[in-house]
């Protein structure tokens, strides 16, 4: 690549200490994001992507902690920075967007403040000039009758609605960075298609970098540019949407394609993977996900899989030359 | 054809949504109704899976509960294997044994505090299926089994099981009264998609094995299509669509129905244009006059204002709609 990335994450490790001792719930992943680029990040509950998107923006709860690993912004490392300069990264260079709307909207507040607000805050627009950029704002992120909704309060919005304020909100500093956590799992699917469509417009035209995180395959084949596959807080593959969807290599992220029934296919019986992620306190030694894996052998066993280059994708399975070994 | 098992003739559900007496009287404020089900008709054949797809607010899960009588019906009938739901008789004490449901959720369906074996053996002893100790233990275990537990899995308590495991419970426990008709209100919305597919095979087992039928309520399309043979679409507490499966996905004739599709993520990225989806559900409290669609419609017209479209017969397709019947689409 030869530009810079916006986002690069480098071995990143998060871990939580208990009483029983250490968990690592994000084992040496890496990534980059560029430009313009969405990368899609999925997994089922527990592999680890809300946590990896929580630790970029410094929001990890305590006592969970960033253990090693470098995430750099533009070139910059971030994960080492003092609370007070990363709230000013947050929202002003990282814009975030969650999966339930009315949690981040203040209900107490009218939109129009909340907006006011942020912009004003990390930008130095005056509170006149502030306000018109919150109302181009609501008219780019599509809400009808922007100059009368401008003024009324969150829950006079319906939750796709809302969700279109949580954007505008997170465009408000044209971030070069969103994360955008579950942003359309709360919605019904045709409200879903609204906010996917504009969720790629607007970030193609302010050229943000967006890290899309989502446990919906269709949503991320629709709009990713390139997908992570988690599994066990480590990444099992990542690479462009197109192979990883049609050609996945890792057996997990295959048998993960097979499992979801699709509109196209006619199987009467759907692909299964046998038993459950593990636990963060009886992660297995080698391959975290060999006791779940057909195509097991002994050095799974023994040996954690290094992600290897197979085309334009990274694959972290011995057999990934060997499709997988199927 | 043989007798449908289920029939569920025009049936309508009305929630009083006013405020308390006094509020309201202060405040002048008239009551609010709110129509959840509004003339919903459909039959289930014997063995078959009927499902009924819709987004928040349709009212399929109020269909749901209507139809294993957890809800009584303002208006309309129930009836399942000839026996009317909803008028109490003798016959309904013994249909009730042979109509069971599973949840959506495996966390709040399950009593935390009772081990798994005497959860399942409940409905066994409620409707004296079996007498003894031994016996039932036994078929507890049978049943464990029969979902792809193990025997011993009984002794343990809902919380050392895994979301996956706990709706295998649910099944158990649905199937312990050995019934005919399981109706299913999103049994699978709240797991991982590896663990779906679990479930979702398990189910169809289990309708081979032992002739169910189900009723299936989902807003998932996709699963919808993988497990039902015919599919009704709602749309606020109104059926739009009523379908077989291949037919509705090929050629959904509804304008709501053609909407969903075109909604769906595709997995297979054909790059197709999406046409833009306009619009929210409305408020049920104040639902559109005519065809509650007609809002989001492109083909509305002065008729679909004013006049509620009938479900009508399309070649194997039923579908409510004006502009379909006309043959404007």
């Amino acid at each position: 690549m030869t530009e810079r990335p916006v986002l690069s994450v480098r071995d990143l490790e998060v871990e939580f200490p208990t009483r029983r001792g250490v968990l690592k719930a994000i084992d040496r992943i890496s990534f980059d994001i560029a430009r313009g680029e969405v990368l899609g990040v999925v997994g089922e509950s527990g592999a680890g992507k809300s946590l990896t998107g929580a630790a970029i923006i410094g929001l990890l709860e305590p006592p969970g902690r960033i253990a090693g690993g470098e995430i750099r912004l533009d070139g910059e490392r971030i994960d080492n920075l003092p609370r007070e300069a990363m709230r000013h990264i947050r929202g002003r260079r990282i814009g975030m967007i969650f999966q339930d709307p009315l949690t981040s909207l203040n209900p107490l507040y009218r939109v129009s403040e909340q907006l006011v607000e942020t912009i004003r805050t990390h930008t130095d627009l005056d509170a006149r000039r502030a306000r018109e950029r919150a109302l181009a704002l609501l008219t780019e992120v599509g809400i009808p009758a922007p100059e009368q909704r401008l003024d009324a309060y969150p829950h006079q919005f319906s939750g796709g609605m809302r969700q279109r304020v949580v954007i505008a909100l997170a465009l408000a500093a044209e971030p070069e960075l969103i994360i955008a956590d579950e942003p359309t799992t709360a919605l019904d699917v045709s409200v879903q298609a609204q906010i996917i469509a504009l969720l790629k417009k607007v970030c193609r035209q302010h050229h943000a970098a967006v890290m899309l995180i989502t446990h919906d395959m269709g949503v991320i084949a629709e709009t990713a540019d390139r997908v992570a596959v988690m599994y066990a807080g480590r990444i099992a593959e990542i690479g462009p949407v197109r192979d990883v969807v049609a050609r996945p290599r890792h057996p997990y992220a295959k048998g993960l394609m097979g499992a979801i029934p699709t509109l196209a296919t006619d199987a009467p019986r759907l692909m299964q993977i046998p038993g459950a992620m593990p636990r963060l306190n009886a992660i297995p030694a080698g391959c975290a996900f060999n006791p779940r894996c057909a195509a097991v052998f002994d050095r799974c066993r023994r040996e954690r899989p290094e992600p290897v280059a197979i085309g334009a994708s990274e694959v972290a399975c011995f057999l990934a030359d060997a499709g997988g070994g199927r | 054809m043989t007798a449908p098992l289920v029939k569920v003739a025009d049936l309508r559900r009305v929630f009083d949504v006013s405020r308390p007496w006094l509020d309201r009287v202060v405040a002048g404020e008239p009551r609010l109704w709110l129509t959840a089900v509004d003339g919903v008709s459909f039959e289930i054949a014997r063995g078959e899976t009927f499902a009924i797809v819709g987004e928040s607010g349709s009212g399929k899960s109020t269909v749901a509960r209507m139809v294993v009588g957890l809800l009584p019906v303002t208006a309309g009938e129930v009836e399942i294997d000839g026996v009317s739901m909803t008028r109490p008789g003798a016959e309904l004490e013994g249909l009730r044994r042979r109509i069971q449901m599973i949840f959506q959720d495996p966390y709040a369906s399950l009593n935390p505090r009772w081990r798994v074996e005497r959860i399942i053996a409940e409905p066994i002893r409620a409707f004296a299926v079996l007498d003894g100790e031994r016996a039932i233990a036994a078929r507890v275990g049978e049943l464990l089994e029969l979902v792809g537990l193990a025997a011993a899995d009984g002794a343990k308590f809902p919380h050392q099981f895994s979301g996956g495991q706990r709706q295998r419970i649910a099944i158990a426990r649905a199937l312990a009264a050995n019934p005919d008709f399981i109706v299913c209100d999103e049994p699978t919305s709240a797991l991982d998609v590896s663990v779906q597919a679990q479930i979702l095979n398990l189910m169809r087992d289990l309708q081979d094995r032992l002739g169910l039928t189900y009723l299936f309520i989902s807003h998932n399309l996709a699963v919808v299509r993988h497990m039902a043979a015919r599919i009704g679409v709602m749309y606020l507490g109104r059926l739009v669509e009523i379908a077989p499966a291949k037919t509705l996905f090929a050629t959904p004739r509804h304008p709501y129905s053609r909407m969903l599709l075109e909604a769906v993520p595709d997995l297979a990225m054909s790059g197709r244009p999406r046409v833009a989806v306009a619009g929210e559900i409305p408020n049920p409290i104040a639902p559109p006059p005519g065809c509650a669609f007609h809002p989001r419609c492109a083909l509305a017209d002065a008729r679909c204002r004013s006049e509620k479209p009938a479900l009508r017969a399309h070649g194997a397709a039923e579908a409510a709609c004006h502009a379909v019947e006309e043959g404007r689409l």
